[in-house]
């Protein structure tokens, strides 16, 4: 503990480095299997005519590794080690928490084993047997045991506001995940939903939307809370605003999922108040994104010359596109045309790779060279490669999925004079190819940055403690 | 009372603890504690530089050397 990191509190930071070392690790992992699979719309050939690698079975093993292992992994990363820091005590739990790494691991491992086996409740984001699920669950309880408990034994009189948001993703990812995947089992791997039909469907989609609400926005948010103000050097630019923020971002975020179920057996009234909450939801979104950006309001200079701050705040500007993008497909008329097309694939990109991966990214450029011991990451200039990798790869795969997507949505709706379709679905399919290729390479670039990220991050790690010494102020 | 009143009392309920939470983050009392809270976070990084400034010193010396 050379130069950045005296203190006189012993913090646990063993588990936060364990986690931040797999983030990056899972990153990579995630993001190449996305890109597989991206190729196979192109080159079908490349299932290899194999069931394990087939496009149905790898898709859930993307949707699972971005979500729950790279990105929640970045979340008990930065949540172990902010609740830390804001309480000035060490974690509580001690081997508990050393559990919920090696649990969540043991997660993600039976879940890369499991999907392409072709395991499956078929639940979009809840695709785990039910064995993985339990596990899921006593990982989960622990992970809450550990950060309330940090919060319990707190020195500081005020709970620090990412806390409050690191709080509200725990307890209701758990209400969310023990409530979705109530099921019967069958046998060793095999369940069936206690819930049917329509209900099934709610359920489902109450919990799909709230993961994506919680999990990949709540929880994240706690992130930007105190990595933005850190990095920037500056307090956050209105606690106040962080307040009413909190309570409106999670007193509606709860009742946006019907928007997944528009034009379906759903009744029409629970439609139309997914729709009514999805578009107020516009509002909290937008009041936490600008309290972030605004942060940096008069060391706007930092942007400069900081790709950390560049990383944090392109991906507040990713959030805002993205909720004012959702609420818009929320409304029926919209969602009319966007359900079911590459529009929807284009939207969770836009918030999972420039909002959720970004914030991520910055935040452990940001906490490497804490954990260990450094002033600095080993290269700043790779982190501005990474950089213009990943927003290059954003970019190049979120029009190609808004040109694709509103392509086929007009296409597939396009009647001739007598009432027929004008087009098949495999004409739209044809339209389609160039945008996957587009989108391929935007793939490529994003992994290719973060395997750029990896090799910075070891390069960090192998250095002598306190080798690198920080970036003066210009 | 049926559902559907139940249901209109629980609304407003919720806006006025909505509006019960804007007026308390926003009251003049608080806007110091806030402030406080807000820098908290930098607190341990001052009291760490403090401690380490002599220590930079003598390395910087060493460095010109």
């Amino acid at each position: 503990m050379t130069i950045s990191n005296t203190s006189a509190v012993d913090y646990n930071f063993d588990v936060v480095r364990q986690f931040t070392v797999m983030t990056v690790i899972w990153g990579i992992v995630g993001t190449l299997v996305g890109v597989l699979i991206a190729a196979q719309l192109i080159w079908p050939a490349l299932n290899f005519d194999t069931p394990w690698l087939t496009y149905s079975r790898l898709r859930p093993l993307h949707t699972n590794a971005v979500i729950f292992a790279f990105g929640t992994s970045a979340l008990f990363a930065s949540s172990y080690y902010v609740v830390q820091r804001t309480c000035q005590i060490r974690l509580f739990g001690g081997k508990l928490a050393a559990f919920t790494f090696w649990g969540w691991q043991a997660v993600i491992l039976s879940a890369a084993i499991s999907l392409p086996l072709g395991y499956t409740t078929s639940k979009e984001y809840a695709e785990l047997e039910w064995p993985i699920d339990i596990l899921i669950a006593v990982v989960w309880i622990s992970y809450a045991i550990v950060f309330f408990g940090t919060l319990i034994k707190r020195k500081t009189s005020h709970i620090y506001v990412a806390n409050w948001f690191f709080g509200g993703f725990i307890i209701t990812v758990a209400v969310l995940h023990i409530g979705n995947s109530m099921a019967i089992p069958v046998s060793a791997m095999k369940s069936y939903s206690i819930y049917s039909g329509a209900i099934d469907a709610m359920m489902q989609w109450w919990y799909g939307h709230n993961a994506v609400g919680f999990l990949l926005t709540a929880g994240f948010l706690g992130m930007m809370y105190y990595f933005v103000p850190k990095q920037a050097e500056r307090p956050v630019y209105s606690y106040r605003l962080s307040i009413v923020h909190f309570w409106a971002l999670v007193s509606l975020y709860i009742w946006a999922g019907p928007h997944h179920l528009h034009y379906t057996a759903l009744p029409d009234w629970a439609q139309s108040v997914g729709m009514v909450m999805s578009i107020v939801l516009f509002l909290p979104s937008w009041g936490g994104m600008i309290n972030g950006i605004m942060t940096l309001s008069g060391a706007w200079h930092k942007l400069r010359t900081d790709p950390i701050l560049r990383f944090l705040i392109v991906s507040l500007s990713f959030y805002g596109m993205s909720t004012f993008e959702g609420p818009m497909m929320a409304i029926k008329s919209v969602n009319a045309l966007s359900h079911y097309t590459d529009w929807t694939v284009g939207h969770v990109h836009s918030g999972a790779l420039g909002w959720v991966a970004m914030v991520s990214i910055g935040a452990m450029y940001h906490l490497i060279p804490i954990l260990f011991n450094q002033g600095r990451m080993y290269s700043i200039r790779l982190i501005n490669v990474h950089f213009w990798l990943h927003t290059a790869g954003i970019i190049l795969y979120i029009v190609a999925m808004w040109i694709s997507g509103v392509m086929q949505g007009l296409m597939w709706r396009a009647v001739n004079t007598d009432g027929t379709l004008t087009y098949s679905f495999v004409e739209s399919l044809t339209a389609s190819y160039p945008f996957y290729f587009i989108r391929f390479v935007g793939g490529v670039l994003v992994v290719t940055g973060f395997i750029l990220m990896a090799y910075n991050m070891f390069k960090t790690i192998g250095a002598k403690d306190g080798s690198l010494k920080p970036v003066e102020e210009a | 009372m049926d559902y559907g009143t139940l249901r209109g009392f629980f609304a407003l309920l919720i806006l006025a603890l909505f509006i019960i939470i804007v007026l308390w983050s926003y009251s003049k009392k608080r806007k110091s504690s806030f402030d406080d809270v807000a820098n908290s976070i930098f607190e341990e990084d001052k009291l760490n530089k403090k401690n380490n400034e002599s220590h930079l010193k003598t390395d910087s010396k060493q460095e010109r050397k």
